[in-house]
């Protein structure tokens, strides 16, 4: 069992905890994700870690509450146990040698390109961040995102905070107004992503998204997280999540993505993550 | 005298036509009478071949006797001796190319139910007897075992019986391995899995789960945890893809996921969150046992047809017989000699057929079977929503690429002498993770052998 130490609600439908897992937490690096599972009928989850602490031995999640194992999971206060929690998996993302970095996070996907900013601002990179929204309501970890990074963008859908836009147009013009990136790292809803991608690619800079597919075990198992990169089957488990998004095959990600709507549809009890990850981010 | 009978007492078994509707447990097990007249048929035989061909070493002339004569705790004070997992292997162990195909009976009919007796004597002692509790002096040594499969599960045991402190590190969070996320529950209940397992942690092996060995601790910071040291059965468990057209669509599975969300996940009942694919027509690429458990796993399920696709003939299947039996008979139909070319979807990105070629068969291969030729131009589609790959796996790369000095061969399995010494001092291994897949009692032999090699490397260390 894992003891959750501190909870916080971020937004409405977004929860921070710290969890007390000191052996992932002394393991952990930026990019790297944990999954767990609520109780014994829960389904196993994949979570980035979003912060961690080795001394206290607690590990930060950052999580929406849209599958029935996270709005479980949101339902926890401070002191109550999670059943399973185990990690740190996958690959930690690759932030040596790089100078001048854009930071991309997208809804709650700036929970997880939070810790890559931080990571990289540590090692002594120049980071500059967007950080999109649909509105002002579900800002989230400004303050963070702001301390970890040399300029902070905060982008709106609707412009009701920051400036108005997608997060894309906010790249395509730090590019235009001359910045040189060698490294962009986006991270929130496949779309998003995707698009993202399709920015960068043209100037040929460096551009790793984080993937998160559906998956069971975490350690290469299953198979079931399978993604085609540049034209070759890869487990995101195992071989990310961080992968090339100019290589990445998002439409195929984005079709085996929704593998299970139908069914989450038919669950009164379930409400469709994957319907919600479309507008405001993936499940993390 | 001996019961001259030719066959087996039969299994009782539930019927197919009930049986495709549940999940539960297939054969039903020996009553006490049917075990006492099955155990009249050994003819106690002076030179026990059949003990030759156990893995274990399980004395089965001595606990057939005690069988014989009603004394079933005896014969499983005899069997446990030797193999700590009898209710296991009474139902998952190959006997008809192990202890069976050495028993003299078989010579003319049938051999001896020496698995079928096995099990029963497993069965009886769980219903009847408390397990006594054992008090074993702990000589203060520490091993690790990663993997709490059968080599796992059978190293742990022997090592805490001789006094040793062991922990089993799995990186799941439910031990058993592939006992518990890959043989179906109506092969192997999990009830008797999760017996086994208590059974170890009473004699005091601790079980930590949720622990990837390589990811929250590599190897060396176990033996700086002050593990003296490591068994190594981590199994394989990367499944193995085709790498042709279509694998990516949406309902392709590899049999581990597809096997792992019903076994380990309950995706079959209602009251886990585990989603699965309702299919009308499922294709299991494959012939061995793992196929038909997902072939039979489809069918419980709910899906009107299941094939199960082969590309060389069924004389050539890998698979038990008894699986073979069991699938045809709850309907599974067998597309032998005819390989997949490619997956076929429809617009909205999910399957809607398999498409194969047919097969002949040419000259022995290495294998030593009959190799399959494609015959041009025989290209044909086969119906369905969903397409299992189960054409092997092999060993996880995340031990041996966090270890260092630890030799792996070309396929990726960890390289052990004969007693399960890998080219690492303290670190042994065994099972699946060495051999490749291969079946339980093997993995539990290697675990036997690395329990004793670890017994002789710590005390030679102390010693000297």
């Amino acid at each position: 069992m894992y003891k959750i130490v501190a909870k916080r609600k971020l937004n409405e439908a977004v929860t921070l905890m710290e969890v007390e897992a000191p052996y992932i937490a002394a393991k952990a690096k930026a990019g790297q994700f944990i999954i767990f599972r609520i109780d014994q009928y829960g389904e196993r989850v994949p979570l980035t870690i979003a912060d961690h602490d080795a001394e206290k031995g607690t590990v930060t999640i950052i999580f929406q509450a849209v599958g029935s194992s996270t709005k479980a999971l949101s339902q926890l206060n401070e002191g109550d146990e999670i059943l399973d929690f185990v990690g740190p998996l996958g690959n930690a993302t690759e932030i040596e040698g790089y100078k001048n970095v854009c930071v991309i996070g997208g809804g709650v996907g700036c929970a997880i390109a939070y810790p890559s900013a931080k990571a990289l601002h540590e090692a002594g990179a120049h980071v500059d961040m967007i950080a999109g929204f649909r509105n002002k309501d579900i800002v989230i970890l400004e303050d963070e995102m702001r301390a970890v990074s040399d300029n902070l963008y905060v982008t709106t859908d609707d412009g009701s905070y920051g400036e108005k836009g997608f997060v894309t147009n906010k790249l395509q013009a730090l590019i235009d107004a001359g910045n040189k990136y060698d490294l962009v790292i986006a991270i929130g809803p496949l779309p998003m992503m995707k698009f993202l991608s399709e920015v960068t690619r043209p100037y040929g800079i460096k551009t790793l998204v984080s993937l998160n597919p559906i998956m069971i075990d975490g350690t290469g198992m299953c198979g079931g997280c399978r993604v085609t990169v540049g034209g070759k089957i890869r487990f995101a488990c195992v071989d990310g999540p961080d992968f090339d998004g100019h290589e990445v095959d998002f439409d195929e990600l984005m079709r085996r993505n929704a593998y299970y709507k139908a069914q989450e549809r038919e669950s009164a009890n379930h409400e469709c993550r994957i319907l919600k990850m479309g507008d405001a981010a993936k499940e993390e | 005298m001996a019961n001259l009978s030719l066959t087996k007492i039969p299994m009782p078994e539930q019927k197919p036509e009930e049986r495709i509707k549940n999940f539960q447990e297939v054969a039903l097990g020996y009553t006490e009478e049917m075990a006492k007249e099955e155990a009249t048929r050994c003819l106690n035989c002076k030179n026990r071949p059949c003990v030759s061909g156990c893995p274990v070493n399980v004395r089965i002339p001595d606990f057939i006797a005690q069988v014989a004569q009603g004394n079933f705790e005896e014969a499983y004070k005899i069997i446990t001796a030797t193999n700590c997992l009898p209710a296991v292997c009474g139902r998952v162990c190959t006997q008809e190319s192990q202890c069976e195909s050495k028993c003299v009976r078989g010579t003319k009919g049938e051999s001896v139910g020496i698995g079928r007796l096995e099990r029963f004597v497993a069965d009886y002692h769980m219903a009847h007897a408390k397990d006594e509790e054992v008090k074993i002096e702990k000589n203060g040594h520490r091993v690790a075992v990663i993997g709490s499969g059968p080599s796992g599960l059978t190293c742990a045991g022997d090592l805490a019986r001789l006094g040793y402190s062991v922990t089993i590190f799995e990186a799941f969070h439910k031990a058993g391995g592939v006992l518990v996320y890959g043989i179906p529950e109506f092969r192997l209940p999990k009830a008797i899995v999760q017996k086994e397992v208590d059974r170890l942690e009473s004699l005091g092996v601790e079980m930590r789960t949720n622990f990837v060995i390589g990811k929250t601790l590599t190897v060396d910071e176990l033996f700086a945890e002050g593990y003296e040291a490591i068994f190594i059965g981590s199994g394989a468990g990367l499944p193995s893809f085709m790498n042709i057209e279509g694998e990516s669509l949406i309902g392709v599975y590899s049999a581990n996921e597809y096997l792992t969300r019903v076994n380990l996940m309950k995706a079959y009942s209602d009251q886990y969150d585990t989603p699965i694919r309702h299919s009308k027509a499922v294709a299991v690429v494959g012939g061995g046992n793992v196929a038909m458990d997902a072939a039979r796993t489809a069918k419980r399920l709910g899906a009107e047809k299941v094939y199960i696709v082969y590309r060389r003939s069924e004389e050539e299947m890998p698979a038990r017989a008894e699986e073979v039996h069991h699938a045809k008979e709850e309907g599974i139909e067998f597309k032998c000699l005819n390989n997949p070319t490619r997956i076929l979807g429809a617009e909205n990105g999910e399957v809607r057929a398999i498409e194969v070629i047919s097969m002949e068969l040419g000259e022995p291969d290495a294998s030593g079977r009959r190799k399959p030729i494609a015959i041009a131009g025989s290209e044909h589609e086969i119906e369905v929503d969903t397409v299992v790959m189960s054409i092997g796996t092999s060993p996880n790369p995340l031990i041996r690429s966090t270890t260092s000095g630890l030799d792996a061969n070309a396929r990726g399995c960890l390289v052990a002498d004969a007693e399960m010494a890998t080219s690492r001092p303290g670190v042994f291994a065994g099972g699946d993770a060495v051999t490749g897949a291969a079946t339980v009692i093997l993995a539990m032999g290697a675990g036997k052998t690395a329990a004793s090699s670890i017994d002789k490397y710590i005390k030679e260390k102390n010693n000297g």
